[in-house]
């Protein structure tokens, strides 16, 4: 059983639909005690950093408990910058830090004539190796929809450019996080998905 | 770098997808479901469902159709005409929607994008605007065209922005349905206007079309519907003529 945090920013039901797509069960948790039921946690998210604070140090606890028992943590867009530290977006808010760095605005040269946000499909450029990206080649294009980004760190598993570098995709262990939405991203989306399944024992 | 997307728009009328010349005469065209999975395997990069009566005929988007057509698809659903109410937007996100696109409702009360946006994100809400040359300036009209507002389409787009809309659909009146080729000038002098992105629509006609709309007229994403409708030209050969002329797009395996 997966679980679907839904922490009232923005609407799961692509998330879920990709979900079921690609065979997994899944549950929306109504209390911090439904996580223990859960074999992984999917966070996923769209607005703004700030709407995280919805989730209490009940929750916080709750989900830092499944990490220390090996339980797959995916983080979906805002949900890979809750991975984090903290994001300029919302500086008095803190994040889960199970990953190292600040996400901050993403902020491409005035003279590229580049928007942001960052909306579309754009392409994906495999720095390492690892599970969340089995199956998945340099060039594949996701579709993105942001304006904060997370920093290049060891912790970066693939990277695109935007006017600047960003991680696209992290892994570290049993945490990972995708910058993109892998719910509509077509075929590459729901490969990432599944290889996030497949960590699940 | 990011790819120029090529969006389909089902213009939908009793569940049936239809298209029209200058929103008038309207024939019909096919199933959205079945549209909307050909797109999805020719590679187009997202899917826009217009209930183009809803605003005359005070119809709520239709949550069956949009339910048939999200049920397989995994790239980007927008669904407009017809959202007055932050109830319609829940309708139509509940049913699969990505996104909502508002007209009128968001001219009458510009309020509510900024409301939207709170609910669901910048990145759901689409300030759709229908625009038409006069007097040397882009006026915005509603109504499916038929009401003049009084406003300037590069001032609304820009007030759109600053309340929150993460995207601008930008339809050229007097182009729509025509085929003589996107309205270069209007989306230009839109796109240039606003940081987020603007999707260009009415006048798709020939394959160089997208090209100069990505290029002269600055757009970030362009819409067609009849092109496509009636198999004039697969989105497939579409990008591959846009990559030919230096257009980043981006390519999927033909299907199988």
């Amino acid at each position: 059983m997966i679980a679907l945090l839904d922490y009232k920013a923005g609407n799961l039901t692509s998330v879920r639909k990709a979900l079921a797509a690609v065979g997994a069960d899944v549950l929306t948790p109504d209390t911090p005690e439904d996580l223990a039921r859960a074999s992984a946690v999917i966070m996923p998210g769209v607005g703004h950093f700030g709407a995280t604070s919805a989730l209490d140090r009940r929750w916080i606890d709750a989900i830092l408990d499944g990490v220390s028992r090996a339980k797959p943590l995916l983080g979906i867009c805002l949900g890979l910058h809750f991975l984090f530290e903290g994001s300029e977006e919302a500086p008095e808010v803190p994040g889960l830090g199970l990953l190292s760095g600040r996400c901050v605005r993403l902020r491409p040269p005035e003279d590229a004539g580049l928007k942001v946000p960052h909306v579309g499909w754009n392409s994906l450029d495999i720095i390492r190796r690892d599970t969340i990206v089995d199956g998945i080649e340099t060039d594949t294009q996701v579709y993105f929809t942001h304006s904060y980004v997370a920093p290049l760190t060891p912790d970066t598993v693939a990277a695109t450019t935007h006017g600047e570098r960003f991680a696209a995709v992290v892994q570290r262990g049993h945490v990972s996080g995708a910058q993109f939405h892998p719910e509509k991203s077509g075929e590459a989306g729901l490969q990432v998905l599944r290889n996030f399944l497949s960590q699940v024992r | 770098m990011l790819s120029k997307r090529i969006i389909a728009c089902l213009d939908v009328r009793d569940g049936r997808v239809v298209k029209g010349v200058n929103f008038e005469g309207l024939r019909s065209a096919g199933d959205p479901a079945v549209l909307a999975k050909r797109y999805n395997e020719e590679g187009i990069d997202e899917l826009v469902i217009l209930d183009i009566t809803a605003t005359l005929e005070k119809r709520q988007a239709m949550a069956n159709t949009i339910r048939a057509v999200a049920r397989e698809l995994f790239i980007p659903l927008a669904v407009g005409g017809g959202i007055r109410t932050e109830a319609d937007a829940e309708a139509a996100i509940e049913a699969g929607a990505d996104k909502v696109s508002v007209n009128t409702a968001a001219l009458q009360k510009p309020e509510l994008i900024t409301r939207l946006a709170q609910r669901y994100g910048s990145q759901a809400v689409v300030v759709a605007i229908d625009a038409k040359l006069q007097n040397d300036r882009f006026a915005v009209y509603v109504r499916s065209g038929q009401t003049e507002t009084g406003r300037d389409a590069v001032e609304w787009a820009r007030e759109a922005e600053s309340r929150g809309a993460g995207e601008i659909l930008l339809t050229s009146i007097d182009r729509d349905g025509t085929k003589a080729g996107f309205d270069c000038p209007l989306t230009a002098a839109v796109s240039r206007a606003v940081s987020i992105p603007v999707i260009a629509s009415g006048g798709a006609g020939g394959l160089h079309d997208f090209v100069d709309v990505f290029t002269r007229g600055a757009s970030d994403a362009a819409l067609a519907a009849s092109i496509f409708h009636y198999s004039e030209t697969s989105v497939s050969s579409l990008k591959s003529y846009l990559k030919t002329h230096g257009i980043p797009v981006r390519m999927t395996s033909p299907a199988c």
